[in-house]
């Protein structure tokens, strides 16, 4: 039983990307999608009945069944928001169903990869994942084959190959520091084991590796100066996967550097990877919070919105401790949630209007009140006003970090008042201002917008005992 | 390990640094592939006679994937390409050579400093292939920031893998180092069908990514 459901929510998504290739017929395959998505879904669900274990090559812990959970939910979401989403392109001829098929068995070999990502208890294995969840996204993001789409990809591509492949170098330089002591072979790359054992690896190579794994998954995680590829992917990819970038692949890239700085926090001799997280966070914060103000694609606005945000998580988790923690694991949830309820909603406004210009798009919430106002509830969530699950997070940000360095809350919360000003300056004339565009009502699906945006709601309000449990759990793994 | 098996493989790993110098100067687009094919080369000898001292069979078939694909495969797939995609043959340099050739050289020495001071722990053979592989890898980067060129970026991106697999097949005793491999060859291969499949040239009216940079990723 254990093992079956950590491999189910590998087989399911699999199965399903060579079904998905297989079958021709449209409206199957996109039902298809949203059926397989739920079963992975529901499958991670059983994860939290069996127990902990650990392999060779899976493990299973308190970590990451909060990630996967999530990963699951937000995919099951994005794929339900894609299945009206992709309708609307086949009808204007923006895709066809041959290339249709193709994102289909994308969309289950991303979920593939993510899930076995975090899942992974091999540093090899895991690297392998993450490099596969960039070669399908890249293939996505380019999929209108227009030429800003393809200039996306294409910097996607390099720059993410860059990336891992210095995510590499650091693996193996782990892999080299752990030899010594836990002798060849596999057991060099197990998690698990070099936790164990990190305590007698030679700091200064630990300490090399880690920053090759920093500038690495650092890469992934679209940390400033390294996030040049994001807006470019968000902005010019097919909208679900928009979603699915910044609420998802961020957070697995995330999932990776954490689980190296929790071997190094192992070794009293190595550096302490806090301080590191912590500058390129803040960097990150006030980078994209001053880039929001001069934006004129709304999608773009909001993919410097999720560094801002990856900023805040990685600056939670570099100060560390179990309260900082905490509200870093919240606000990932927090932000995964809002952000891809806001590309829900962006993608649908997108398509009614026919364009992605801020310039062209006016008065929403008179033109089209229901998506208006769900992306007005999703901007004031994510600049993080009260009551919604984001004002919650970043307050518990700032207030488990500010006795400890006073200086370096200042700055982030400095970063946050300049993006929210930013965000409400460009999006002001795009909900209030003189209705401009098509003005026809959309075919939308509602469900998953709302769905996410009601579970932000309640968590401003109301945490549930069991989720705050869990959520204290993983943040005292973290240390 | 017997002083003449250390000497070969660290004549092959500095071969492979060597190589890459020669990649950094190149201003034509078909002598560069040649170069990396010569690069690719001498990766499979070395990875064969690190299977070879090592006893790790299993080397073999990553020195075969450096062989086949890599020195022929890929670059007489990138050389029709090219002449298919009538790219013309010049490379533009974002700096000059003697300038890039320089940065190079400081690129080695920071690798040497840096590996060799941290990894004095291991073994005499994993520590200077770690110096090499780091100095491939960085100037792998370098020429991938110093060409404005698509395919040459490429090319840069290929020269740095092949560090990775060096770095990987030195690090004694390493699993998965095939199947990393292999999944560095698929990714390879992707970049490889995207500038065809893609086509740079009729999308992007010239592989020169600077023609690129109209767009800003801005629309205005």
């Amino acid at each position: 039983m254990t093992i079956d459901a950590l491999e189910a929510i590998l087989l399911i998504p699999a199965f399903s990307a060579a079904l998905l290739a297989i079958l021709p017929g449209y409206p199957l395959t996109a039902k298809l999608n949203v059926v397989a998505a739920l079963a992975t879904f529901l499958t991670s669900l059983l994860l939290f009945v069996i127990e902990p274990t650990s392999g060779q090559y899976l493990l299973l812990d308190d970590l990451n069944k909060v990630f996967i959970v999530l990963t699951t939910f937000v995919g099951f979401t994005a794929s339900v928001f894609s299945a009206s989403y992709i309708h609307h392109e086949i009808e204007i001829g923006r895709l066809t169903p041959a290339f249709l098929r193709f994102y289909h068995a994308m969309y289950q070999v991303l979920m593939f990869a993510m899930n076995l990502a975090l899942i992974a208890n091999n540093i090899g294995l895991m690297w392998v994942a993450v490099e596969m969840a960039t070669l399908t996204t890249v293939l996505m993001v380019g999929i209108y084959r227009t030429h800003e789409a393809l200039e996306a990809a294409w910097k996607y591509f390099i720059l993410g190959s860059v990336g891992i492949a210095l995510a590499l170098f650091g693996t193996i330089l782990v892999y080299m520091a752990a030899r010594p002591v836990v002798g060849e072979g596999m057991d060099g790359m197990v998690w698990t084991v070099l936790v164990k054992h990190a305590a007698q690896f030679d700091p200064a190579l630990l300490n090399v590796a880690f920053v090759f794994l920093l500038l690495g998954y650092g890469t992934k995680v679209g940390l400033a100066p390294l996030h040049a590829w994001l807006p470019d992917a968000h902005a010019e990819g097919p909208t679900p996967i928009s979603a699915v970038l910044s609420g998802l692949l961020l957070n697995v890239a995330l999932y990776a550097l954490l689980r190296f700085k929790l071997m190094l926090a192992v070794n009293p001799a190595a550096i302490t990877p806090g301080p590191l997280m912590v500058t390129m966070g803040l960097i990150s914060v006030i980078f994209a919070a001053l880039m929001l103000y001069r934006r004129r694609d709304i999608k773009r606005m909001f993919a410097y919105s999720s560094i801002e945000h990856m900023g805040i998580i990685v600056f939670a988790f570099g100060m560390g401790g179990p309260l900082a923690n905490f509200a870093g694991l919240l606000h990932m949830t927090m932000h995964s949630l809002t952000k891809s309820a806001i590309f829900f909603a962006v993608g649908h406004i997108a398509q009614v209007k026919s364009t992605q210009k801020i310039a062209d798009i006016g008065g929403l919430t008179v033109t089209n009140p229901a998506l208006g106002w769900s992306l007005m509830l999703g901007v004031i969530a994510i600049v993080g006003l009260p009551p919604l699950g984001i004002f919650m997070s970043e307050f518990l940000v700032v207030s488990s970090t500010f006795a400890r360095a006073p200086w370096l809350t200042v700055i982030l919360v400095l970063g946050i008042i300049i993006a929210l000003g930013g965000l409400f300056l460009r999006i002001g004339p795009v909900m209030f201002g003189e209705p401009k565009g098509n003005t026809a009502p959309a075919e939308a699906s509602y469900v998953p917008m709302f769905t996410h945006l009601g579970l932000v709601l309640m968590a401003g309000i109301y945490l549930p005992p069991v989720l705050v449990n869990s959520f204290q759990n993983v943040a005292k793994l973290l240390g | 390990m017997s002083s003449l098996q250390f000497d070969i493989a660290h004549l092959l790993a500095g071969s492979l640094v060597l190589a890459s110098f020669m990649m950094l100067y190149q201003d034509r687009l078909y002598a560069l592939l040649n170069v990396y094919a010569l690069h690719a080369g001498v990766l499979a000898l070395s990875v064969a006679w690190q299977a070879y001292v090592q006893h790790a069979p299993h080397l073999y078939v990553t020195a075969l994937i450096a062989l086949v694909f890599k020195a022929i495969i890929i670059p007489v797939a990138l050389h029709r390409i090219i002449r298919r995609l009538g790219i013309h043959r010049e490379i533009e340099n974002v700096i000059g050579v003697g300038l890039t050739m320089m940065a190079g050289i400081g690129l080695v020495a920071l690798a040497m400093v840096v590996m060799l001071r941290v990894t004095s722990g291991a073994d005499a053979l994993a520590r200077e292939d770690l110096a090499f592989a780091l100095s491939v890898v960085l100037l792998g980067l370098l020429i991938m920031v110093t060409r404005r060129n698509a395919v040459s970026q490429v090319v840069g991106f290929m020269s740095l893998e092949n560090g990775l697999v060096l770095a990987a097949t030195g690090a004694k005793g390493m699993p998965l180092v095939v199947e990393i491999s292999v999944a560095f060859s698929v990714l390879i291969a992707f970049i490889v069908i995207g500038i065809f499949l893609f086509r740079i040239r009729e999308r992007f009216d010239s592989v020169d990514v600077q023609a690129l940079d109209r767009f800003r990723g801005e629309r205005r």
